[in-house]
């Protein structure tokens, strides 16, 4: 396995965006694993969160973008309050949705879901994930 | 006649970002200017010959040197005009590197103009600099030092075996210092019995070195050459001349609390030698605890078993004075509290220690007698893992710092676990492995490769109780994956950080702390030693986390640059000092108050400078309401010509 | 002074027996409030991108009625609603420029200056009434009931929000021992229970539910308190699957902790147990609670 990579790789315009929405520095992250030490969901990950963070270090943005770890982060933030450089990386995966959310591609599909199912859950719910996972 | 300016190119670090061909032809127009010369290092040999030959053909009045910080290069420029007969306080710097050149790289006609405005204002300051001569003091030879750990005491032995009193100060009952407490020592695995009790020794019988055990410094006075300083010697409630050290009295004392130098895994009595090792090896009683002192009476045990009848119960401190020409700090480090890292269990899980706790452990004459076991049952731990950088490299939760000696002495503990518990897995977690030292990646080669001890990459999550096991929760960054351990007992590396008190201690000594609280140098490259207090030197770990090697090299180095600093006699003084113009001066007293070095007094209704302390601040003269108080060759009106001609 | 209560939206469902409860207690604690005329959904996630002004609108709406309603502090029961009028409220406040733009997008209602304070429950009964006057008022003391408390990640998350550690919390853990219970610490008391994924990802959120509870249960809890309305759900309802998931897995009932604290405080008939997937009447019963 190998990776080429160049300045305009590593600076493309979609990793400057993802930079830009989460406001957040990716550069400051020297990989001590803080955050997937302590994500309760690293276990559900294809990535877990510091490779997330790596991976936009090194511009393979693409890599992240498809992964299903930013689908199943619940933004609980204990990556946020562990992380000794102050990343927030829930506002990296939010970014990360809104790329995919902001192109009209919603990852839920409420009609697939039971409707005694749906009649089941708390409003907090239906509303939390529609505004995650829906444009 | 007139002013010549040098500018120096720096090689590219000044050259790169100035124009300077522009700069040279704009500054010949300054008036009062007769020359001006560029080369691309001032600094070095043919620089300077450029300078003093330029001073006497063009028989220059001043010169300005256009370069780096003064901080850099100030003394070798004055050095050099001094040689051809220019007054060395007629020599001023103007900083275009720092200032201009390296914080406007992209800016570069800004940057040009920013120099030209620098240089042009120092040309004015020129303008009001008067010739001065250094000032000449006496010193008194002797030598303080504060703090009786490894480089306290390497300091004390090398200034007294040039011949030269000393003073060591050690809070403690015993010296000693951290290095006392450990087990073995990476990467020689000597142990502090073998090196440390020696020189322990021999610092105390030194016929030129005293040592005040159990005492602190509480006022310091004077400056460079002649500080006056009182310490407390704190009341150990046992007369020492009489004292044996034969502990018979810890035998007989009933009460028991948690020992400091056991870090907590034994017990010591409310009368206790701190260690059995402990130099002087001398009883003292804990007043708070002690059930006669408490009380005024009762108990009494010690004293009737006490074969030298020296326990007296009775308050023998006293303050002490001393003269002293120059001080050595050297108050160590201690390591952060293991109660402050709640995802670790905030010091509630019992089987969760810290490096110096563990030291402790593994110690053959520690609290387990060198035997590894839980403190919660006893067990032998068969999974032990050490994590390192608790609380530092965390600039969001702790210290920014790296703590520097936890890489080493976690692959020594771990190594030294294996040797304690020889089918015993140890596993530690880093996030880089620092082995910067002679011998020192060999060493971690070996507890990798040949002790087994397994390397993994990455922080810990959390650490928390499930059943009788320590259940860690890390990651392996090389591998990707979450680590799962049911761990035996866990071992932090909690940050070193600098000893408790030392704040206060820097203020009474009227030397910087930077930033964590680590004493600050004059120069971190060029005057690690010193701090930018005339007099006043550092060693050893109070500067900045360092391991035994560092910490006596530098012990070493601080004792031979007091006694440098000694041996002239005398000391030379920087004229840049504060004057006082009687015939303003209503004695008000602002000045008095905004001193911070006792150094300018209120004396007959007229504010009097005592030269020998005044470092020249300047606080006085922005207190002073009616411009009476005034540096040397920093009076207000250069100040105001220098600014006017910025702005103008 | 009078607090604004702001209900949002579960309260009123789902989670009738946490307002009943909470409510009553406040009463009987002297607590004075007044539910918020014309309140409006909070929004329920705070959104994260930089650029989402409008994603603060429904926060700062309903601030901006309550201040000029005339109050100063906002009282909020539901961690979700807490957490996003906490922190837009925070956003507005230290960042002029946002809360203009904001302010003009709600050109039909008056701007908002920041003057109100956002609290949760928990804050109010700690910092105002305090533990010991809850202690002093408490008829029927928890004896004997092991719980563990659990905070789940909005009353603690980001730390510029936390009522408390945001790893290590005690604020629950001291209510409840004012009451006379017997507080069970838990690793996972701060774990994420998987909060919305429990819509599309069932089985995730199965999965957390059974790892904190059982945690919980290990440690000797009978009974596992929380105070937000989808932690509630989540530990509650989906211990169907989890049951199903593990074959011995023992079901352990939530409460609300208002539940407990009504209770301990002697009041009836605000506790809609019917609501509750399982049931925690016989435990109390058992306790000489009901
Ligand atoms: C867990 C651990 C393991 C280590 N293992 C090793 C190892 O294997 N090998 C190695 O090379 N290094 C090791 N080190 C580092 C070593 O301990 C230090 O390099 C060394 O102790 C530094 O010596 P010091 O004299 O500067 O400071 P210290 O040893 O801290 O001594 C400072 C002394 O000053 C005294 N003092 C403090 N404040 C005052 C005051 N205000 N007035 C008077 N006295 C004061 C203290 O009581 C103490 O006696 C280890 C450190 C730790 C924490």
């Amino acid at each position: 396995m190998q990776l080429v990579i160049w300045r305009s790789k590593i600076h493309s315009p979609e990793v400057e965006k993802i930079i830009e929405l989460s406001g957040q520095n990716v550069y400051s992250c020297y990989q001590c694993g803080m955050c997937t030490a302590s994500c309760p969901s690293t276990g559900n990950m294809d990535i877990p969160p510091n490779m997330i963070v790596r991976l936009i270090q090194i511009g393979m943005i693409g890599k992240v973008l498809d992964s299903r770890s930013i689908w199943v982060c619940t933004s609980c933030f204990t990556c946020f309050a562990e992380c000794p450089k102050g990343i927030d990386i829930a506002s990296l995966t939010e970014a990360l949705r809104l790329y995919h959310l902001r192109r009209n591609i919603d990852h839920l599909n409420l009609s697939s879901i039971p409707h005694g199912e749906l009649l089941e859950l708390p409003v907090i719910a239906m509303v939390g994930a529609l505004r995650k996972f829906t444009a | 006649m007139g002013y010549g300016v040098f500018i120096c190119h720096c090689g590219q670090n000044i050259a790169g970002t100035i124009d300077i061909e522009k700069l040279v032809r704009k500054v010949s127009g300054i008036r009062g200017v007769t020359h001006v010369e560029d080369y691309i290092f001032m600094c070095s040999d043919p620089g300077q010959e450029r300078i003093k030959k330029a001073i006497k053909e063009k028989n220059l009045e001043g010169i300005v040197v256009a370069a780096c910080s003064p901080s850099l290069h100030e003394e070798t420029f004055r050095k050099a005009a001094e040689s051809v007969g220019l007054n060395p306080y007629l020599v001023e710097i103007a900083n275009i590197r720092e200032w201009s050149a390296w914080p406007h790289q992209a800016e570069p006609e800004e940057a040009t103009m920013k120099a030209f405005k620098i240089i042009e204002s120092t040309v004015e300051k020129l303008n009001g600099d008067k010739p001065l001569e250094p000032l000449r003091l006496e010193v008194v030879r002797r030598v303080m030092v504060i703090g009786g750990g490894i480089a306290g005491i390497q300091a004390a032995l090398d200034v007294a075996e040039a011949g030269i009193e000393v003073i060591l100060v050690e809070r403690s009952p015993s010296i000693g210092g951290r290095m006392a407490q450990l087990s073995e020592t990476f990467p020689t695995l000597d142990c502090p019995q073998c090196i440390l009790t020696p020189k322990m020794t021999s610092v105390a019988h030194h016929p030129l070195v005293k040592l005040l055990a159990y005492s602190e410094v509480e006022e310091v006075s004077g400056s460079a050459g002649n500080f006056k300083v009182k310490v407390r010697r704190k009341p150990t409630y046992v007369d020492w001349n009489k004292c044996v050290g034969c502990g018979l009295c810890m035998e007989a004392c009933p009460v028991e609390l948690p020992s400091e130098f056991e870090m907590g895994l034994a017990h010591r009595k409310a009368i206790y030698i701190q260690f059995p090792q402990a130099v002087p090896n001398k009883a003292v009683i804990d007043s708070e605890n002690c059930i006669r002192m408490k009380y005024g009476r009762g108990c009494g045990l010690c004293a009737q078993k006490c074969p030298a009848n020296a326990i007296t119960f009775e308050d023998n401190g006293k303050a002490e004075e001393y003269d002293v020409g120059a001080i050595i700090v050297a108050t160590g480090l201690e390591v952060m509290d293991k109660a402050n890292f709640a995802e670790y269990g905030a010091g509630e899980l019992k089987d969760v220690l810290t490096g110096l706790e563990f030291e402790r452990m593994l110690a053959p004459s520690g609290p387990t007698g060198g035997k590894v076991v839980r403190p919660s049952d006893g067990r032998v731990p068969k999974e032990v893992v050490f994590i390192q950088c608790v609380g530092s490299r965390d600039p969001e939760n702790w210290n920014p710092y790296c703590s520097k000696i936890c890489c080493m002495y976690t692959a020594k503990q771990a190594l030294l676990y294996k040797h304690a518990v020889p089918g015993g897995q140890a596993y530690i977690f880093y996030i880089d492995i620092r082995a910067d030292g002679k011998g020192y990646e060999e060493f971690i080669h070996r507890a990798m490769a040949e002790e087994g001890v397994i390397y993994l990459r990455g922080r810990v999550g959390r650490v928390y109780q499930e059943g009788d096991k320590l259940r860690v929760e890390g990651v392996d960054t090389i591998s990707g994956l979450k680590i799962v351990i049911d761990a035996d007992m866990v071992v932090l590396a909690t940050a070193a950080v600098p000893s408790s008190g030392v704040e206060e201690l820097a203020k009474k000594l009227r030397i910087q702390l930077g930033e964590g609280g680590w004493l600050k140098e004059a120069h971190l490259k060029l005057r690690p030693l010193e701090t930018l207090t005339s007099g006043v030197f550092i060693a050893g770990a109070a500067q900045y986390p360092k391991d035994i090697t560092d910490t006596v090299s530098q012990a070493s180095g601080a004792a031979a640059k007091a006694v440098a600093f000694l041996s002239k006699g005398y000391v030379v003084r920087e004229p840049l000092i504060a004057v006082v113009n009687e015939d303003i001066c209503s004695g008000c007293g602002n000045c008095e108050e905004a001193c911070s070095y006792q150094a300018i007094k209120v004396v007959d209704g007229k504010a009097n400078v005592d030269e020998s302390l005044c470092e020249g601040c300047g606080s006085c003269t922005a207190a002073c309401p009616s411009g009476a108080v005034q540096l040397k060759n920093y009076d207000k009106r250069q100040i105001i010509k220098m600014v006017e001609s910025i702005v103008g | 002074m009078v607090y604004a209560y702001y209900p949002g939206c579960t309260l009123k469902t789902h989670a009738k027996g946490f307002e009943l409860s909470a409510m009553a207690s406040l009463e009987k604690l002297g607590v004075k409030y007044r539910e918020l005329e014309k309140w409006t959904c909070c929004g329920t996630v705070y959104s994260l991108a930089s650029d989402d002004a409008m994603r603060q609108v429904a926060q700062v709406r309903i601030l901006t009625r309550a201040e000029s309603a005339g109050y100063r502090r906002m009282l909020t029961l539901c961690s979700m609603c807490y957490n996003t009028l906490k922190r837009a409220n925070m956003l507005v406040r230290s960042d002029p420029e946002r809360l203009e733009t904001i302010n003009m997008f709600m050109d039909d209602e008056p701007d908002y200056k920041g003057s109100v304070e956002v609290k949760h429950l928990l804050e109010v009964l700690r910092d105002e009434v305090t533990f010991d006057k809850i202690r002093s008022m408490v008829s029927k003391p928890l004896r004997g009931l092991r719980i563990s408390a659990y905070y789940g990640c909005l009353l603690l998350r980001p730390k510029t929000v936390s009522i408390d550690s945001s790893i290590n919390p005690h604020v629950m853990e001291d209510l409840l021992s004012s009451l006379g219970a017997e507080p069970i610490d838990s690793p996972e008391k701060a774990k994420c229970c998987g909060a919305y994924l429990t819509v599309n990802r069932k089985d995730l959120v199965a999965g957390f539910a059974y790892e904190i509870l059982s945690a919980a249960r290990r440690r000797g809890a009978e009974l596992v308190v929380t105070s937000c309305p989808l932690c509630f759900f989540n530990l509650d309802r989906r211990q169907e699957e989890v049951s199903r998931m593990y074959e011995d897995y023992k079901p352990i009932p939530i409460l609300y902790v208002t539940q407990l604290l009504a209770l301990a405080l002697g009041i009836r008939d605000v506790y809609m147990f019917n609501l509750h997937y399982v049931d925690p009447t016989s435990l109390l019963k058992s306790k000489g609670l009901l």
